[in-house]
Parts: C-alpha cells; sequence; structure tokens
C-alpha cells in the first residue's frame, strides 16, 4: 500500500532552523529564500513526494507543520 | 460546652492551632528554639485524622518553596523556624508575595546575628518589616505575647493571609515559644474541601478544567510596563491592608505622662514595669502593637499629643523605635532601651530607666 | 492526487497537541526545548489528562514554560521546583504533578532539592533538559558543561583542575532507592523524539503507581550558546555530548 501525503506549514510560527530537513527521507521539504514576518527563511514544500511519515513535523521544535496522508 | 484548657509551651501552641484550624500542611526544618513545633506534630501525626500533611525539609529554603507549592494550590500550609532559617527562607517569601499566595510563617526570633545564640531576641524586626526578601513587598506581621496568642494567631494568619492573598509572619520569640501557660484551644476545624477551593479561590492551581483556561502561578513579568502594574496592585491591596487590619492594645494609657512601647515579650515585661512605675507615682502607660506591620501609626500619633515622652523596649539594639519616631512625627522624643544578643531585659532595669525620664 | 484532496481532516495524521498553548514559544530556533514541550504536552493530550495535571515550571531558559504548558502550573523559584512538585503532590496525591528543569537549575542550585525529593520518592515526574550550558542568561559554564568546552565563563575551555568535572546528576539520582524510572533521551533525530515521548509516557504512566519519581533526562543542544546552526549543533551534540552522557533507561523497575 502506497501512501501520499503533504504538509500544511505555519510559515509566519516557522523559525527556519531547518531541523525538520534533516529528518525528510523524500528530500521534499527545504528552507527557502523568502522571509516571514521576523525575518526567518521559512520552510517551503520543493518536491512532491512527500508520503506523510510526519517526521518533520516531529522534529519541529515550534509544532508548526501539519501532516496529512492519504492511501493511493 | 465546657472550654479545652491545656498547659502548653507556645511552640506546642501552635502546631496544636494549626492542626485544630484546618491546616492542610506543615513543611519545616528543625532548629532552636522552635524544633517542638516540628516534633509535636509529627508525633500528633494528624493525617490519619485530618489529612493534614506534616513534612520534614531537607532545609528552610526547601521549607519554604514546599510552602509555596501548597499555597499554589489554594492549601493552608505553614512553616515555622528561628532567625538563621528565616534568612534562608527570604528569597520564597519574595515569590510568594509577588505570586500573591497566603501563607503563614512562623519566626521564633533568637539573637544574632550570624549564627548568634539560641536565646531570645526580637532583632529580626527590620527583616521582618522592612522586607527580608527582594523587592517592594510587605508581610502582614503578627507579634504574640502570649501562648494563647501563639494559638489563636495560627488561624487568625491564615484568615489574613487568604483575605489578602499574602504571606503572613508570626513574629514571636524565645521567650514565648518556650514558656508554658494555659491554653484555651478551640474545636476540630474541617480542613477545605477541594471543591471548596476550587469555588473560592479561582486562582488556585487545581487542574485545568475544559471551561477555564490554565492557571498560572508565578511573580515573572518579563514587561516591566507590566510589572509596575502589578506593583500597584500591590501597593494598593497594602494600603487596604493597613487601614484595616492594625491591631493594638494599650495599658493604662489614659492619663500617661510616659509611653513605653514594645511588643511580644518585651511587652509582657514593660506590663510590670508599668505596675511599678505606677507605685512609684509615675504616670506611665503601654502600648503593645499586635500587627507589626501595619503598624499602629494613628494610636501612637494621636497619643503622642498627651504623653511627654515615649520610650520603646525591644530585645534588640532598637528597630522598631524607627517606626515610633516615624509614626509620632518628632511630636514628642522617643528613647529605646534594649537587651539584645539573646539577654532578656528585667523589669527593674527598665524601670530604672524609666525613671530618669 | 492533488494537495487538496490530500489536506482533508480524516488524513490529518499530525498536529499540535491542544495542550500546548497558542503562545509562540521564546526559544531560538532548533531549541530542544520546544520539542521536549511538546513531547510532554503530547503525553498529557494522550493520556486524556490535562484537568489532572498540576506542572512546575524553573527558571532558566524555560522559565516562561507557563505560557506553553495549557495545565495548572506554577513557576518556582530557581532549582526549586521539586520542592514545589514535592508539596503539590502530597496534598493532592490523586494529580499528576510534573517539574520542567534545566541543567542549572536542577544540576547545580537546585542539588538538594533535587537529590531529597528523588531520596524521598516522592511520587513525580521530573522532566531534566540538558543541555550543558546557562542558555537564558547568555551561555555561562553549566555544571553538565563538558571538559574542554568553551562558555561565556569558560572562555579558554572548562579545566577540570579549576572547574571540576561535569556532574552526571541522573546517574546520581538513578542510585537513590526514592527513584523508580530514570532515563536519558534525545530529540534530534525522528527515532530519538519517538523513542523520548514513549520515556515520558511510562514516566507519567509510572507515577500512576506511586513508586517514587520518574526522571527523564533530555540531552540537547542550545545553538545560541554553542554559538552554531541548530542543525550543527544537533552533530555536535551527537559527537560531543552523548559520549559522556550516553542515552538509554538507567533504571529500569523490576519486574515483579
Amino acid at each position: 500500500m502506497a501512501f501520499k501525503g503533504t504538509i500544511v506549514i505555519d510559515t509566519e510560527g516557522c523559525k527556519g532552523c531547518g531541523v525538520c530537513v534533516t529528518g525528510c527521507p523524500q528530500k521534499c521539504i527545504a528552507l527557502g529564500k523568502k522571509a516571514n514576518k521576523k525575518g526567518y527563511n521559512h520552510l517551503e514544500i520543493i518536491a512532491d513526494t512527500c508520503i506523510g511519515c510526519a517526521n518533520c513535523a516531529i522534529l519541529c521544535p515550534d509544532g508548526v507543520i501539519e501532516v496529512y496522508r492519504a492511501k493511493v | 460546652m465546657a472550654k479545652e484548657i491545656k498547659l502548653m509551651k507556645g511552640n506546642e501552641a501552635i502546631a496544636e492551632g494549626a492542626i485544630r484550624c484546618g491546616c492542610d500542611g506543615y513543611f519545616g526544618y528543625p532548629i532552636t528554639p522552635q524544633s517542638e513545633i516540628l516534633e509535636y506534630l509529627t508525633a500528633e501525626n494528624p493525617y490519619p485524622k485530618t489529612g493534614m500533611v506534616v513534612l520534614q525539609a531537607e532545609s528552610e529554603t526547601a521549607s519554604i518553596n514546599m510552602v509555596y507549592g501548597g499555597a499554589a494550590l489554594g492549601k493552608r500550609v505553614m512553616t515555622t523556624s528561628s532567625s538563621p532559617g528565616i534568612s534562608l527562607m527570604q528569597e520564597g517569601l519574595s515569590y510568594i508575595a509577588g505570586a500573591e499566595l497566603p501563607a503563614l510563617v512562623v519566626n521564633v526570633v533568637r539573637g544574632g546575628p550570624g549564627l548568634g545564640t539560641i536565646q531570645p531576641s526580637q532583632a529580626d524586626y527590620f527583616q521582618t518589616v522592612k522586607g527580608g526578601g527582594h523587592g517592594d513587598y510587605r508581610l502582614i506581621t503578627l507579634a504574640p505575647a502570649s501562648v494563647q496568642e501563639m494559638y489563636d494567631f495560627v488561624e487568625l494568619g491564615f484568615d489574613l493571609a487568604f483575605k489578602y492573598r499574602n504571606p503572613v509572619m508570626l513574629l514571636s520569640d524565645g521567650v514565648i515559644g518556650q514558656v508554658m501557660e494555659k491554653v484555651e484551644v478551640g474545636e476540630y476545624k474541617p480542613r477545605w474541601t477541594n471543591e471548596y477551593i476550587a469555588k473560592t479561590y479561582p486562582w488556585a492551581l487545581v487542574g485545568k478544567p475544559e471551561s477555564r483556561g490554565h492557571n498560572i502561578i508565578t511573580s515573572l513579568q518579563l514587561d516591566p510596563v507590566v510589572q509596575e502594574k502589578v506593583n500597584h496592585k500591590l501597593q494598593a491591596k497594602y494600603k487596604v491592608c493597613e487601614e484595616n487590619e492594625v491591631r493594638y492594645e494599650t495599658f493604662q494609657t489614659e492619663d500617661a505622662e510616659i509611653l513605653l512601647v514594645a511588643y511580644g515579650s518585651s511587652a509582657r515585661i514593660c506590663q510590670k514595669v508599668v505596675q511599678l512605675g505606677r507605685e512609684a507615682g509615675i504616670k506611665v502607660g503601654l502600648l503593645r502593637p499586635i500587627t507589626l506591620w501595619p503598624f499602629p501609626k494613628k494610636p501612637l500619633l494621636e497619643l503622642s499629643k498627651q504623653v511627654k515622652s515615649i520610650l520603646t523596649v525591644e530585645m534588640s539594639a532598637g528597630q522598631m523605635i524607627e517606626d515610633v519616631k516615624l509614626a509620632v512625627e518628632c511630636k514628642v522624643p522617643v528613647q529605646h532601651y534594649g537587651r539584645f544578643g539573646g539577654m532578656i531585659p528585667t523589669p527593674t532595669e527598665i524601670f530604672e530607666v524609666l525613671k530618669t525620664l | 492526487m492533488t494537495r487538496e484532496e490530500i489536506i482533508k481532516p480524516e488524513n490529518l495524521v499530525y498536529s499540535k497537541t491542544k495542550v500546548l498553548t497558542d503562545t509562540v514559544m521564546h526559544y531560538c530556533p532548533g531549541c530542544g526545548h520546544g520539542t521536549t514541550h511538546r513531547l510532554v504536552a503530547e503525553v498529557i493530550d494522550e493520556m486524556g489528562i490535562q484537568s489532572e495535571t498540576l506542572g512546575v515550571a524553573p527558571v532558566g531558559c524555560a522559565v516562561l514554560a507557563y505560557n506553553y504548558f495549557d495545565v495548572d502550573i506554577a513557576e518556582a523559584a530557581h532549582g526549586r521546583a521539586p520542592a514545589l512538585a514535592t508539596a503539590m503532590k502530597r496534598l493532592r496525591p490523586e494529580k499528576f504533578v510534573f517539574t520542567y528543569q534545566g541543567d542549572g537549575d536542577l544540576a547545580a542550585i537546585g542539588t538538594g532539592e533535587t537529590i531529597h525529593a528523588c531520596n524521598r520518592g516522592e511520587n513525580i515526574t521530573i522532566i531534566f533538559v540538558n543541555n550543558g550550558i546557562y542558555g537564558m542568561t547568555g551561555g555561562q559554564m553549566a555544571p553538565t558543561t563538558l571538559e574542554g568546552m568553551v562558555t561565556a565563563t569558560s572562555p579558554y575551555g572548562r579545566e577540570q583542575q579549576f572547574n571540576g568535572h561535569p556532574l552526571k546528576i541522573t546517574e546520581l539520582v538513578a542510585q537513590l532507592p526514592g527513584t523508580y524510572y530514570v532515563t536519558r533521551q534525545a530529540v534530534y533525530t525522528p527515532a530519538l523524539v519517538r523513542r523520548a515521548k514513549k520515556a515520558i509516557r511510562q514516566a507519567f504512566e509510572y507515577q500512576k503507581l506511586n513508586k517514587g519519581v520518574t526522571f527523564v533526562e533530555i540531552v540537547s543542544n542550545c545553538n545560541s550558546g554553542w554559538k552554531m546552526s541548530p542543525v550543527k549543533a544537533n552533530e555536535w551534540l551527537e559527537e560531543n555530548m552523548l559520549p559522556f552522557y550516553p542515552l538509554g533507561d538507567l533504571k529500569v523497575p523490576e519486574k515483579e
């Protein structure tokens, strides 16, 4: 059974630490070039390969990632 | 119902008063001359009977912070110690005052400074009424002068503490702590239920229900604008307390030309001095402050218009005298007589001073 | 399947627990405190004990923890959280009581309270975040600072002869008969986070047994204090902190 996932990022709450990026097995997230209001280069989705494993959310110190996963 | 009379030490009366008034918890550490309080409580073992927790802590620092934790729950909790131990508690007292929590602390004062002596003293007046810990806060301070008052002031102390959400200090000394007198004890009052606390004290930590936000007990406000507001609120509370809670007693002041001012065991000694003075034809009276903070300023100012001289008697180098001077606004000369370092003045030696006024 | 098709309530697999408030945490980017807060809050949420939990916040980086944990909570004086928690649990033994403390708070100024609460076997849970430094005050040497580690008050590196040894307080409390469960965890990889959460859950579950202190150390980073990027700090943690503070259980209940 395969899963397809995606995440919703609270970009204004993101502090751009990048710890989540280290946990992503699909390499589908990265810190972007755009800064949020606090000046942090926040997290962005860079590829459509998310499997909804929630590793990023589990690592996020600020709880700014919501994870969705659907069977395909 | 017949009155129940017991012969007790002052320290024992504190412990008995705590059990009977429905105290929830006592946290303390041994130190002379007040260790009987913890000994009495552990011997009485009130937990199975009333549910009152009694715990010997690892230090006075831990004791006062256990009190802080218990007070945060809206529980009636207390600790007792003597001067060096009370010094260790100052940080905690400041937090409790800052977090606006009710708590009762008993200081059975001994001579200092430093390790000092285990004999009685009143040299912790400044520490108690002028701060002690950091920041602009006040301790409501009761000064018992008898074993009966040691007993009565425990419940009174808790009542004031909860009325004002403020720590209350019972400032006793080694004389009152150790002396034995008869005490009329009251009936056992039940401890407050958790439901009563949750209903009556909405600030208490009781576990956050769905119906409200979480309760926070803290003395921290990083924003100085907010912290100033907190201080204004405290000061407003203290003002109400000063207007309503001044307690004092007078003896033969109606026609007095000389006024003695003394609290606690010094006041007991001064009662005898008044008698000696009167026998010698000196019109002498006594004012005994029962609350040291708030201080009985108004009655002192009134009496200053009538008397020609005031003598404060303290077992210290002269501490309360500063408040007496402030109260009488230089209307009359104020002198001090004190013994200190654990020495207790005799009525005769005070009488000799009285004759020179 | 489009993104919009995936983002549906029935497909939600992870979102922030309601036991954390919406207040933005003040922690530096990448700080392990945030993750640890989340895990404690998730455990309280999953156990359904939000209304039965009383917390105690420390002095240090986590001083404002009371703004984040959506439980009734008190802010202790520096190092005194176990004393507060002792009274809270004794007076409300049916509640879950936890302290949340850093290494300066728990292992320096509060050593006495820590040791004695553990030795009395208070039925509380202690969450201990060890990042080897005083973060809040600007990165000074802590009791847990490693030998040779540069801090604001050991600018040439911690010298054993001069500053003494890093304190393994967790090993110390594990020796005391009053502790029931003592474990050391970390939160910088997904697997470690999952393991740490299990440990925190275990600690809270064991609290029901009234068999003594449950103690969870989280070896964490302080990228600001260590002057590294968050990711680099986590690598440094693995290379330097873990050899001295090895992960795993230090004390588990004997099988009955």
